[in-house]
C-alpha cells in the first residue's frame, strides 16, 4: 500500500490550489444547460460557462487527454492529476468543467470509433459547450431492454430517414444534436439490426415535448420523429454496428454517476448543519439515533471512497484485480447518496419538506431536490436491478435468466 | 500509488488460506468444537505458528517479523475465510501491540520474545474498558490484581493474561499463578474461547507507560478491532463464494436456483456491500501504521461497519442455502456464528459509533 501520488504530483496539487483561490466564488451569466448536482457560492466573477470550458481546458484541467487538434489540451491521460482535480475543486467549491453526455458519452464514443471528419466536425464545440448534445437511447417499450428498440431508418436517396419516438431525453430541450439508436437492418437479428445515426434537432419534423420530472424541473423530454431526413455519412461505425458503439459510451455514463468526493463533501455539509439545526435546543447532532444514522452513514461513504481509491489504483497498476470494486460503483454510488441526501431531510423533519422559494427554506431546498434527483439516477443509466443482473452475471458468473418461449 | 495488498501479502494470505483448506476442513472444524478431548485443534495451532503467524507484529529486534497491520488484516482474512479454530486477535495483534505501546525495555524482551518464540501464549481481556457487564471489574494495586474480567479473549489455552482496568491501566499476571480461575464460556462461535476470569490478590506486572497516558489501550483495541474486522471480511466473502457456488448446482422448477433474479440480486446485494469493504479495511490497517491522525476513526469505521455487513450477508448467504443452510450437514453455520461473535468483541458497532463520534469531536 502506498497512497502518494509522488513529488510530482505536489505541484500539480499547489498549481490546482492556486487556481482554485484564484477562481472561488465564480458566477455564471447564462444557467447550466446540464444539471450540476453541486452547490457553489455565487460571487465573484461572472462568465459564460462556455467561457469557462475554455478556461479549464486552456490549464488541462479539463479534455486533458483530447488531441489538440480536436479543441483538447492535448497531454497524456493521467487518471491521478484528474482526481487532484476533482478533489480540489469539490473541497472550494469550484464548479467542475460542464459534462452531460455530448461530453461524457459521444466525444469518447467518437474518439474511439468516429471518422477523422466527425472528430473534426464535432468534438471541439462538444467540449466548450457550444454544442450540447442528448441521447436518443430510451423509447416507451425499450427501456431495460433496450435492444428492443423500434424506432425505424431507411436508407432512401443517400439519406437516412427516421420514423418513431424516444423517451427519458435529458437535455433535448436545449440541444443542437441528437446522438441516436435506429433500427436499420429490420430482418437481422435485434442486437445486429441497430445502427448510431447523429442527428441535427433542427431537422424538420423532429418534435421535441418536454416531460416534467418529480423535482418539477423538465429534465427529460419526448422526443417524436416524422419523416427526419439525415445525411447518409451521419453514422458512426457500420450499419448494425450500432449496439456496439453504444455500449463503447454506455461504460463511460455508468462511472461517471456517483462521485465520491463529492459525497463525502456533501456528508460534510450535512454534519455542519446538524450543528446548527435543533429540536427544543438539542443540537441534531447531539440526539443519539442521529448522531448512530450519522455515523453509519460516514462508514458507508467512507468505504466507498476508499474504494474508488482501489479502483484508481488498478488504472495505473495493471496486475491488479478490482472488477467488481469497479462494477458496483454505480449501483452503490447511487443508491448511497440517495440515503444520504433522504437523512438530511428526515433530521429537519418538516423544514426538510419546504421546496422551492418556502420561507424557512434550507440550503435552497437542494436537500429535497437531491434527494428526489438521485432516485432518478438510481433508475436511469440501467436501474439498480439491472445493476444486479450485470454484477451476477459478469461478475459472479451466474446464468442469465431463460429466454420465454414465443416472446 | 498502490491501493492494495503487495505481493508479499498475498503470498502470506494464500499460504495461510491453503494451509486451512489442506488441514482444517469441515470436519476438522466439527471435530475441534464438538470435541473437547480432541488434540486436532493443537495441530492446526502449531501449523499456524509454524508459518509465523505468531510473530507479525513483533519487532525484529525481539524476534519477530516485525510486519505492519495491513500485513495483519490479510491474515486475519484468511482465518476468517476458514473460521480457522484458532485464536488470533487477541494473543497475536492486540498483546504485542500493547507491550509494544505500553511496556519497558525489560517487558518488551520478556514478553515480546517469548511471544516470537512461542513459549508465552497470551489471553487478553480488555472488555470492561470499552464496557463492563454483570458488575464485571477489576482494581490494580500495589502490583496485586482482584476482581472479575469478562469475555476474556482466549484464556483457555494461555500461559499469560493481560488485563486491563476501567482506566485503561494494563497488567499482565500468569495464568497458573494462586488466586486465578479461569472459567469457560461458551458463546454460539466454538472455533475461539472466551472466558470468565477471577483474580484474588494474584500479582500483576504492570506495563509501565499504561499508568500516565491511554496509548496503548487504545492502539491495542484499534488494531484488534482492524483484526476482527478484517475477519469477518474473510468469512463474508467465503459465505458469498459458497452461495455463488451452490446456486449454480442446486436445482428447482428444472432450472439452476442461480438463474433466477431473486437469487442473483440476492448474490449481487451481497458483493456490492462488501466489496468496499475490503478497500475500507485494508485503508484503515494502513492508517494504523502510517496515518496515525486518521487511524482511531478508520478503525471504528472498520469495525463498526463490517458488524453491520457481515451480518446481512451471514443472513442471505445462509437463504441462498435454503433449507440446507439451516442445516449442520451443510455447515454454514460455523461462518454464520463467528460472524454473529465478531460483531460484539471490543464493541456492538452501535457503541463503536458512539466512540467515533465522540473521537470527531461531534
Amino acid at each position: 500500500m502506498n497512497l502518494n501520488y509522488g513529488s510530482e504530483y505536489d505541484s500539480f496539487r499547489k498549481e490546482v490550489k492556486d487556481f482554485c483561490k484564484e477562481w472561488k466564488g465564480i458566477n455564471f451569466k447564462d444557467q447550466a444547460k446540464i444539471p450540476i448536482a453541486q452547490n457553489h457560492e455565487s460571487y465573484g466573477a461572472t462568465l459564460t460557462r462556455s467561457e469557462w470550458q475554455s478556461i479549464l481546458i486552456e490549464k488541462g484541467y479539463f479534455a486533458r487527454s483530447v488531441p489538440k487538434e480536436y479543441g483538447g489540451f492535448g497531454g497524456e491521460s493521467d487518471v491521478i492529476k484528474n482526481r487532484i482535480i476533482a478533489s480540489e475543486f469539490a473541497s472550494e467549491k469550484i464548479p467542475p468543467a460542464m459534462g452531460g453526455q455530448g461530453i461524457d458519452m459521444l466525444v469518447p464514443t467518437l474518439l474511439e470509433l468516429g471518422t477523422e471528419e466527425q472528430k473534426m466536425q464535432y468534438i471541439k464545440p462538444t467540449l466548450h459547450g457550444e454544442m450540447i448534445w442528448c441521447q436518443g437511447y430510451s423509447e416507451p417499450n425499450a427501456g431495460s431492454d433496450l435492444a428492443s428498440l423500434q424506432t425505424k431508418g431507411e436508407l432512401i436517396n443517400d439519406n437516412w430517414v427516421i420514423n418513431g419516438q424516444k423517451i427519458w431525453t435529458s437535455t433535448a430541450q436545449y440541444s443542437q444534436m441528437m446522438f441516436c439508436l435506429v433500427r436499420t437492418e429490420p430482418e437481422a437479428q435485434k442486437h445486429a439490426g441497430i445502427s448510431y445515426l447523429l442527428i441535427p434537432m433542427e431537422t424538420p419534423g423532429l418534435e421535441v415535448r418536454p416531460l416534467v420530472d418529480m423535482t418539477l424541473k423538465a429534465g427529460f423530454n419526448e422526443v417524436f420523429f416524422t419523416d427526419v431526413t439525415i445525411p447518409k455519412e451521419n453514422i458512426v461505425g457500420k450499419r448494425g454496428e450500432g449496439w456496439a458503439v453504444a455500449n463503447a459510451t454506455l461504460g463511460h455514463e455508468r462511472g461517471s454517476l456517483a462521485n465520491p468526493n463529492a459525497m463525502m463533501n456533501r456528508l460534510n455539509e450535512l454534519i455542519s448543519r446538524m450543528k446548527e439545526e435543533n429540536i427544543d435546543g438539542v443540537r441534531l447532532i447531539d440526539i443519539p439515533v442521529y448522531r448512530d444514522k450519522l455515523i453509519t452513514i460516514q462508514s458507508k461513504v467512507t468505504a466507498f471512497q476508499s474504494n474508488s481509491l482501489r479502483v484508481l489504483s488498478s488504472k495505473l497498476n495493471k496486475n491488479q484485480d478490482s472488477k467488481l470494486a469497479g462494477m458496483i460503483q454505480k449501483l452503490v454510488g447511487t443508491e448511497l447518496r440517495h440515503e444520504l441526501e433522504g437523512f438530511a431531510v428526515d433530521i429537519m423533519g418538516e423544514m426538510g419538506t419546504l421546496y422551492e422559494d418556502s420561507p424557512h427554506l434550507r440550503d435552497g431546498g437542494s436537500w429535497q431536490f437531491l434527494y428526489m434527483y438521485y432516485l432518478g439516477l438510481i433508475i436511469g443509466g440501467g436501474t439498480s436491478q439491472i445493476q444486479k443482473n450485470i454484477i451476477s452475471e459478469r461478475g459472479l458468473g451466474m446464468p442469465r435468466e431463460p429466454k420465454v418461449q414465443g416472446v | 500509488m498502490y491501493f492494495g495488498l503487495s505481493e508479499d501479502q498475498k503470498f502470506f494470505q494464500e499460504n495461510v488460506s491453503k494451509f486451512l483448506d489442506d488441514q482444517c476442513g469441515l470436519d476438522c472444524i466439527r471435530t475441534i468444537t464438538e470435541d473437547s478431548q480432541s488434540n486436532l485443534q493443537e495441530h492446526i495451532q502449531n501449523g499456524l505458528v509454524n508459518l509465523g503467524i505468531n510473530s507479525l507484529l513483533i519487532p525484529e529486534e525481539y524476534g519477530g517479523l516485525g510486519l505492519d497491520m495491513l500485513f495483519t488484516a490479510a491474515v486475519s482474512q484468511s482465518l476468517g475465510g476458514g473460521v480457522a479454530p484458532f485464536s488470533f486477535t487477541g494473543p497475536y495483534v492486540m498483546a504485542p501491540i500493547a507491550i509494544v505501546y505500553g511496556g519497558s525495555e525489560g517487558q518488551k524482551e520478556k514478553y515480546l520474545k517469548g511471544m516470537s518464540q512461542n513459549t508465552i501464549r497470551m489471553g487478553v481481556g480488555f472488555s470492561e474498558y470499552i464496557g463492563a457487564r454483570d458488575g464485571a471489574e477489576i482494581k490494580i494495586k500495589n502490583n496485586k490484581v482482584s476482581g472479575k474480567a469478562l469475555f476474556v479473549l482466549d484464556a483457555k489455552n494461555s500461559t499469560h493474561l493481560m488485563l486491563s482496568n476501567k482506566e485503561g491501566v494494563i497488567g499482565i499476571v500468569t495464568s497458573d499463578a494462586d488466586g486465578v480461575d479461569i472459567i469457560d464460556l461458551t458463546a454460539v462461535d466454538k472455533t475461539r474461547n472466551f472466558s470468565e476470569i477471577y483474580l484474588n490478590n494474584v500479582d500483576i506486572d504492570v506495563l509501565g507507560l499504561t499508568q500516565e497516558n491511554n496509548h496503548a489501550i487504545t492502539k491495542s483495541i484499534d488494531a484488534g478491532r482492524i483484526s476482527i474486522a478484517a475477519d469477518s471480511l474473510g468469512a463474508s466473502q467465503r459465505l458469498i463464494d459458497k452461495a455463488v457456488e451452490y446456486s449454480k448446482e442446486r436445482k428447482q422448477f428444472g432450472r439452476v436456483i442461480g438463474s433466477f433474479q431473486a437469487v442473483k440480486h440476492m448474490c449481487a446485494e451481497m458483493v456490492s456491500d462488501l466489496e468496499p469493504c475490503y478497500s475500507l479495511v485494508w485503508h484503515a490497517a494502513h492508517c494504523f501504521t502510517y496515518m496515525q491522525e486518521e487511524s482511531r476513526l478508520m478503525s471504528c469505521h472498520a469495525k463498526s461497519h463490517l458488524s453491520e455487513v457481515s451480518k446481512l450477508i451471514s443472513k442471505k448467504a445462509t437463504e441462498v442455502h435454503g433449507g440446507m443452510g439451516f442445516t449442520d450437514l451443510m455447515g454454514v453455520h460455523y461462518w454464520f456464528k463467528r460472524i454473529g461473535v465478531n460483531r460484539h468483541i471490543l464493541g456492538a458497532p452501535e457503541l463503536v459509533r458512539e466512540e467515533a463520534a465522540k473521537i470527531q469531536n461531534f
